[in-house]
């Protein structure tokens, strides 16, 4: 692709991943530029401040080797775009969009702004169908529903692609006979992280409906602002003009706010906590929010971002800013994976905001939201008890208590743990989590109904009494 | 009309040259696109600041800036109510209709529709005064709300020429002049960030009511009251907010999604058409209006959203309304501030916000109150903020700063959360400053209202301290009447502080049921504690078989259902009673 435009030769300063011009005219805010390298390699970049005569230029290609002299720069007269095109399925791209896989250009006439626009929100529609993950965790108690935007919160080590990897390979609505199509951006994340997801895909027999946006750890860090963005732009055709159902997983979102700090204070801006600017939960925002339905629409956009959670701490910005932003969170605990408990979802803090109108009377099953928040609330007592019990020692508990801790154990064994191949029915799902309520004495049952109680509680007990 | 020159953009910074004829807080349109700004800063040698409402992308210096003359308005008049709008009052249905899913910038459109015909009752007559405050015709917005066309304080006194018969009138029709030749219509502007005066400000005496018992009863705040929701992500500040939107007793929500997610203002624009306003029986949406900025749209009109909000409130309270405003989220308009100041080069303060933060703050809490209007009505705005603090650490500057505005502070607590203890408002680190101002109201509901709830705030509270002491021994080890302090506290919190917003019966307490469930557990808390005193056991007061159903009241009996109430009262007196004739 060759665009006319104005060049340039030799910038004033070059300062990380920024790059300094004078002496220009007629430069537009964000417009797209092209370096040419002394070498004569080629570099894209976005201009981030301009005047009248100067612009800041941002380096996606990173600004090793340029120099003051004989670095050339190209104004290419608007934004960064992308091609879009179904035929995007099934290939590999770099994160501004270029073929990484050895093939052609995609055929498309149709290019299109990464930054997108916002949604009208009076044009969306209230995302509310039910996706089962097969992971009952998930299904049962942080439901994933189809347009929402639920990250997992990890660490390092945890088995968060594994896990992304099950959902991708699992997910499906119980109602209709819909395939996902799988958008993928990896952003500073190792060579074999982007190996096992295709791997996986391929083993499944997807790989064609996949397409992957790579930014490797070895590629330059202002790569990854574009990646995601690029990813979200060829989903939100495929969802928004052709109708079709999208999971996007991004990862790991961690390195993309890093690559954002390192512009900023470049670009010697005033920082906020721990050094991030001022407007990373806009900036995030900008890209979760490109999640959802439209009204009127067939398609929607599922997102699945991943993060690591820098030493586990929940509160760092980056999980911190992404809860605010997120409908909800499946957070992975360290603790659990320690002790063998695939997949590792803390009971507690995980949390799917759409849940409640995803499941339920003519989407489940009736007795479902209150299961779930029996469980919720039984568990967080188990938590209570086990602090209890490393103080006063088990014997000490009272017989509810004791019940309580084996209620806890079962839980995390039988409800959370299960195996990475396992597609678990929802129906299913809520039998186990009765199986584990009933070890709880009825009257500390208070999250369900008394009709519900006669049905799945009562009903076993006496079936056991009969015999 | 003025024109400047753009020499630099930044974002959403903006500055140009020549023009020094702008005004400070001047309204501009920037650049071939005409996207809407504002100055804010004005400097030697014709220099200004603008901060652009819209994406600034493709905008180049030396692009021409328009000046209006104007300063940030927004229309006021019939046909507010039900609208959804954008920060800078731009209806967004309309602007669906023009740009489609996804908002185009650059997009022009009236905030009221000016073709709609209104039906005008005239209320003077032609001779009679005409001065600020004076109302010259009424009009049924909705079924439920009546609008009062109001003189407007800038108007000089002089008396009515003529005015129009009762009848059917659209935008542009002049329905009244005056002696002095003005003339009067439906509509009128009002700058935003000017407060809009009122004869004087009265005492905060009744309160809010909310339909959320651990508010009303607990921490109530006042009609023209202001309170704050801090929580971290996830504890519940959206659905509160959301909660009061649909049960308080204003006669007007101003709901104002400023920096969140889209959904959620999604969420609201279906829900509310189809929930029926217990009052008056009419779909909620009729007296609600929705700002939403959400945080994916450009941050400048997000730092300008909630004074667009407040203006519509006070201009509903100056009919006479007690109207209601919520603002989810607080810290993401601190966090627009912050965002522009860095861009402006500004010193920051602390964490990076301008050194203005608690002004900006105060100068938006402070619009809330009880006034006497200018037509000698009494309104209110009452207003509720979110504050979403970094890691949940009140100790940031936004819940600091905040704190200073309000006289009610709802903390969110993460553990309550963690829990599903739902609302999860907590008990230990909330407070409300109207208790004491509204408790003579609810005096008159239940004279014992407030011994009432004082007994089980203070069981609470007790409970606090028994729980340290009962994690290092167990709980086992305490004397029976502590215990009992953790018993009643646990049925406290199960069945009257924890209310499911999902739950058809629960998801809306009404005054009635709230004085009865407080004094049933009052009362089975004191004869209970009575009973253990004089030697009845622990056990037999758990083994009360109407427990369970004490403990499920709240979703199980109606609001209305009486006896069902009396049925429940009676089955725990007599248990109560029969452990007392066994200790004879
Ligand atoms: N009163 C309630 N009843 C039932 N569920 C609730 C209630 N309050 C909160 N929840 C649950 O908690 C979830 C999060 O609540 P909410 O969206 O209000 O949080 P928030 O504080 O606004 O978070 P954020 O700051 O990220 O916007 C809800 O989706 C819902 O599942
Ligand atoms: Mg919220």
């Amino acid at each position: 692709m060759k665009v006319a435009g104005l060049e340039y030769r030799g910038v004033s300063s070059i300062d990380g991943p920024l790059v300094f011009i004078d002496n220009i005219r007629g430069i537009a805010y964000d417009e797209l530029v092209e370096i040419t390298t002394p070498t004569g390699d080629v570099r894209l970049g976005q201009v981030l401040d301009v005047t009248a005569s100067a612009a800041v230029i941002q380096v996606f290609g990173g600004t090793v080797g340029l120099s003051q002299e004989k670095t050339k720069a190209r104004f290419l007269g608007s934004a960064l775009k992308i091609p879009v095109s179904k035929d995007m399925l099934g290939r590999v791209f770099d994160g501004l969009g270029r073929p990484k896989d050895g093939l052609p250009e995609p055929l498309t006439a149709d290019r299109r702004d990464v930054n997108g626009m916002p949604v009208n929100p009076y044009s969306r529609e209230y995302p509310r169908d039910f996706i089962q993950t097969g992971i009952s965790s998930i299904d049962l108690m942080n439901t994933l529903v189809r347009g929402q935007k639920l990250p997992i919160f990890s660490g390092n080590g945890l088995p968060h692609n594994r896990m992304a990897a099950q959902i991708a390979r699992q997910a499906k609505l119980l109602s209709e006979e819909v395939e996902f199509s799988i958008v993928f951006a990896a952003m500073g994340v190792k060579y074999d992280v982007a190996r096992f997801f295709i791997d996986s895909f391929e083993r499944s027999g997807v790989l064609h409906n996949v397409a992957m946006f790579l930014s490797l750890a070895d590629d330059p860090s202002a790569e990854r602002l574009v990646t995601p963005r690029s990813a979200l732009t060829l989903a939100e055709y495929l969802a928004f003009d052709l109708g079709m159902h999208v999971l996007v997983i991004i990862t790991d979102m961690s390195n993309y706010c890093e690559a954002l700090r390192e512009i900023a204070t470049a670009r010697g801006e005033i920082p906020s906590r721990k050094g991030y600017p001022g407007y990373l939960y806009s900036d995030l925002a900008s890209m979760y929010e490109r999640a959802g339905r439209l009204r009127g629409g067939a398609g929607s956009i599922t997102q699945m971002p991943i993060l690591t959670m820098p030493s586990d701490d929940i509160s760092h910005p980056i999980p911190d800013l992404t809860g605010y932003i997120t409908e909800g969170q499946i957070v992975l605990e360290r603790d659990m994976h320690q002790r063998g408990i695939y997949p590792p979802v803390a009971g507690l803090p995980s949390l799917s905001r759409l849940m409640k109108d995803g499941i339920g009377k003519g989407r489940t099953r009736d007795d479902h939201p209150h299961v779930a928040s029996q469980l919720f609330a039984a568990y967080s007592k188990v938590k209570d008890i086990r602090s209890l019990a490393s103080v006063i020692g088990e014997e000490e508990l009272s017989p509810v208590d004791k019940l309580y801790l084996k209620f806890g154990v079962e839980f995390e064994n039988k409800v959370v743990s299960q195996g990475e191949f396992e597609d678990r029915p929802i129906q299913r799902t809520l039998e186990i989590g009765w199986e584990v309520l009933k070890i709880l004495p009825r009257s500390e049952l208070l999250r369900v109904s008394e009709e519900e109680l006669a049905m799945y509680y009562d009903e076993a007990v006496t079936i056991k009494s009969k015999k | 009309m003025n024109e400047g020159i753009i020499t630099r953009i930044n974002g959403p910074i903006v500055e140009a040259r020549n023009m020094e004829r702008a005004g400070m807080l001047e309204v501009v349109e920037v650049g071939t696109e005409r996207l809407i700004g504002e100055v804010i800063r004005v400097r030697h040698g014709g220099l200004a600041t603008i901060q652009v409402y819209e994406n600034t992308s493709g905008l180049k210096p030396g692009e021409t800036v328009y000046c209006t003359g104007r300063q940030l308005s927004v229309k006021l008049g019939p046909g507010l109510l039900g609208t959804i709008y954008d920060g800078i009052q731009r209806p967004l249905d309309r602007i669906a209709e023009l740009s489609g899913a996804m908002i185009r910038r650059g997009e022009k459109t009236e905030p009221l529709d000016m073709n709609k015909k209104w039906h005008f009752v005239p209320t003077v007559n032609p001779g009679d005064e005409l001065k600020p405050g004076v109302v010259y015709g009424e009009i049924q917005e909705t079924d439920s709300i009546k609008l009062k066309l109001i003189v407007p304080p800038s108007q000089k006194p002089t008396l009515v020429k003529t005015i129009v018969p009762e009848g059917d009138y659209s935008g542009e029709e002049t329905l009244l002049v005056a002696e002095n030749n003005d003339t009067l219509g439906f509509y009128q502007y009002w700058p935003v960030r000017k407060p809009r005066p009122v004869v004087a400000r009265k005492q905060l005496t009744t309160p809010l009511l909310t339909g959320l018992r651990v508010i009303d009863a607990f921490f109530p705040i006042a009609k023209g009251g202001a309170a704050a929701i801090p929580g971290g992500f996830g504890t519940g500040k959206t659905m509160t907010q959301q909660a009061l939107a649909k049960w308080s007793d204003a006669d007007i929500i101003v709901y104002i999604g400023c920096g969140e997610r889209g959904n959620e203002m999604t969420e609201v624009l279906r829900e509310f058409p189809e929930l029926v306003d217990p009052r008056s029986g009419r779909s909620l949406m009729e007296r609600t209006i929705l700002i939403a900025n959400t945080s994916n749209m450009p941050v400048a009109a997000r730092e300008v959203s909630i004074y667009t909000g407040i203006t519509l409130a006070e201009y509903y309270r100056d009919m006479g309304y007690h109207v209601a405003i919520m603002a989810d989220s607080t810290s993401r308009w601190a966090e627009a501030l912050r965002e522009l100041s860095g861009r402006l080069e500004e010193m920051p303060a602390d964490e990076g916000f301008p050194a203005y933060l608690p002004t900006r703050l105060a100068s938006f809490y402070e619009r809330a109150g009880f006034v006497e209007t200018m037509s000698g009505t009494s309104g209110s705005v009452s207003v509720i903020g979110a504050v979403s603090p970094p890691g949940g650490d009140f100790s940031e500057p936004v819940t600091q700063h905040t704190s200073r505005f309000i006289r009610c502070f709802w903390a969110l607590n993460r553990a309550l959360a963690n829990a599903r203890h739902y609302p999860a408002i907590s008990w230990h680190d909330s407070y409300s400053e109207y208790l004491i101002d509204i408790a003579g109201w609810w005096g008159q509901q239940d004279a014992e209202w407030k011994a009432h709830r004082d007994l089980l705030m203070e069981v609470l509270q007790e409970e606090v301290a028994l729980q340290r002491i009962a994690k290092l021994i167990g709980p086992d080890a305490l004397p029976d009447h502590q215990r009992l302090t953790l018993l009643v506290a646990d049925i406290v919190k199960n069945a009257f502080l924890q209310q499911n917003s999902f739950d058809e019966i629960d998801m809306y307490c009404s005054p009635g049921k709230q004085t009865w469930m407080l004094r049933l557990l009052a009362t089975f808390t004191e004869r209970s504690q009575n009973l253990i005193r004089r030697g009845a056991m622990l056990a037999d007061i758990n083994a009360i078989s109407a427990l369970p159903r004490l403990l499920r009241m709240k979703s199980e009996i109606r609001n209305d259902d009486k006896t069902a109430m009396a049925n429940l009262e009676q089955q725990i007196s007599s248990a109560l009673d029969a452990i007392e004739s066994n200790l004879r």
